[in-house]
């Protein structure tokens, strides 16, 4: 049967699903994009063996776990260590000799997945003798992926890409320097964590996080619409020191965003930014 | 976005193996007045830089961009995905792009476009699936068919790689199986302008 009106009318439950699981769980999702909820909802529901989107909204209120899983399948983990090697390369070449000028740096790394990408910094910091005057904070509201970047272990078959990654972003030496190797899986090399502080922080709910002179956030505010990418634009501008630095995915940018004329473009393609010194 | 002669607003095009030159195909028969927005998956490896653009720039009268996340969808524009992010219409009729998991071990992935733009576009969409040597973009076409949409498919002979069509005709019940050389002159039917 042929039903007009059909995504006007589904729009309206996953609306309300969203609703529901922000009012009973404090989650809120009402401001990503829709298409991309959508996706993941509906595969979701198709393996539930739901027929629409209102009885998924039924059992989130009742099951807790149902909550859980809808949870893990709205955040997209997918990550990689050096993802774009390119953009490492500009960060080394024109962000670390300013950072080098500081005697104290502090960086965050929101929607840190499962840390490949803080790691990576990590060791861009021990290759440029940083490490050790550095602070990371890698933050996420995924707490099963947070636990996940903890752990700092992964897969024997994602290194290679790794691997390949770091040469392409001119690493200095050898990536296995920066894991112990077990059967089939990988351990990211403890010291590379000292300086490492994990902790939740949701980017549609939570504040500043402050005085810092650099913050990479990237591949995540893709998932989100334009009101809140700008809410999310105005939180970091808030966080980082005057002269400090963004750096965002790829495919996002801050021009459309009302602080786009207090930050200076740095480099276009690789998306990074740079906080004027004054308003 | 809508184009006078028509109450069709958007073609989708899905691609792979083989789909450069039959894309371009496609593009070159389009008339000048051709104003129905576009929007091209064309399977590519994911480490490319994207050339598609400059290469399909002048190849037909349209304006040819890679598409860039929440920008709106146009008339007289040809969008083309990304290497590695999938492309998605949003429901404000913007577009999407996503680095969720590859779909039928594709990034760009043609069922995400399809099914993406059935949602926003329903019955006033066109979704066409070309040559290729797998079965990403049955499931969309199908997809874009329940919604009222025009389905069209080209022909297994005049496929480079023809696995995909032929997915795309069993899965979907498909409106118009064309031989590649006509589809043009087919869309320029029924853009009127
Ligand atoms: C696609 S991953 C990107 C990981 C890494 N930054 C990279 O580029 O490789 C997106 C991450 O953002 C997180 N995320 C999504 N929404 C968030 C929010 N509102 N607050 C904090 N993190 C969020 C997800 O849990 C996921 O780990």
């Amino acid at each position: 049967m042929f039903e007009e009106n059909k995504t006007e009318n589904e729009y309206l439950e996953i609306q309300l699903l969203l609703e529901a699981i922000y009012r009973k769980y404090g989650y809120d999702f009402r401001e990503y994009s829709v298409a991309h909820t959508r996706r993941r909802l509906e595969y979701r529901r198709a393996r539930e063996g739901m027929t629409n989107y209102s009885s998924m909204q039924h059992k989130v209120i009742h099951e807790p776990a149902f909550f859980e899983q809808l949870l893990l399948d709205l955040s997209i983990n997918v990550t990689e260590m050096f993802r774009d090697p390119w953009f490492y390369q500009k960060v080394r070449e024109l962000v670390f000799p300013h950072l080098q000028t500081y005697p104290f740096v502090k960086v965050w790394h929101a929607g840190c997945s499962a840390g490949q990408e803080v790691y990576s910094m990590a060791i861009m910091l021990e290759e440029a003798l940083m490490r050790e005057r550095t602070q990371l904070y890698a933050t996420d509201f995924n707490e099963a992926i947070l636990e996940k970047a903890k752990n700092g272990i992964y897969p024997m078959d994602v290194v290679r890409q790794y691997t390949t990654n770091y040469q392409a972003a001119n690493g200095a030496t050898s990536f296995s320097d920066y894991y112990t190797a077990d059967y089939d899986s990988v351990i990211i090399k403890s010291q590379l964590k000292e300086k490492i502080l994990f902790s939740p922080h949701n980017l549609a709910t939570d504040g500043v996080f402050g005085e810092m002179h650099l913050i990479f956030c990237r591949n995540v505010l893709i998932y989100f619409n334009r009101e809140l990418q700008n809410r999310v634009f105005n939180l970091f501008y808030e966080s980082l020191v005057p002269g400090g630095f963004l750096c965002l995915g790829s495919k996002e940018s801050l021009r459309f965003s009302d602080v786009a004329s207090k930050f200076e473009l740095v480099s276009e393609r690789e998306k990074i930014y740079r906080k004027k010194r004054e308003g | 976005m809508n184009c006078n002669g028509t109450h069709y607003r958007a073609v989708v095009i899905g691609a792979s193996a083989g789909g450069l030159a039959a894309v371009e195909t496609v593009l070159k028969e389009l008339k000048t007045s051709f104003c129905l927005p576009i929007l091209l998956v064309q399977h590519i490896s994911p480490h490319t830089q994207s050339y598609l653009a400059t290469h399909f720039e002048d190849k037909c009268a349209l304006k040819v961009k890679e598409a860039d996340d929440k920008e709106p969808i146009k008339r007289g524009y040809f969008y083309i995905a990304p290497p590695n992010y999938h492309l998605l219409v949003e429901y404000d009729g913007c577009v999407a792009l996503s680095i969720d998991p590859p779909v039928n071990f594709s990034r760009p992935s043609i069922d995400v476009l399809f099914e993406s733009a059935a949602d926003y576009f329903g019955k006033e969409l066109i979704g066409i699936v070309l040559t290729g040597a797998n079965s990403d973009g049955a499931l969309g076409l199908k997809k874009i068919k329940e919604r009222g949409g025009l389905t069209v498919v080209q022909t297994i002979e005049t496929s480079e790689a023809p696995a995909m069509p032929a997915a795309a005709i069993q899965t979907a019940c498909v409106d118009h199986i064309l031989p590649l050389e006509e589809i043009g002159e087919f869309l320029n039917e029924i853009c009127e302008c």
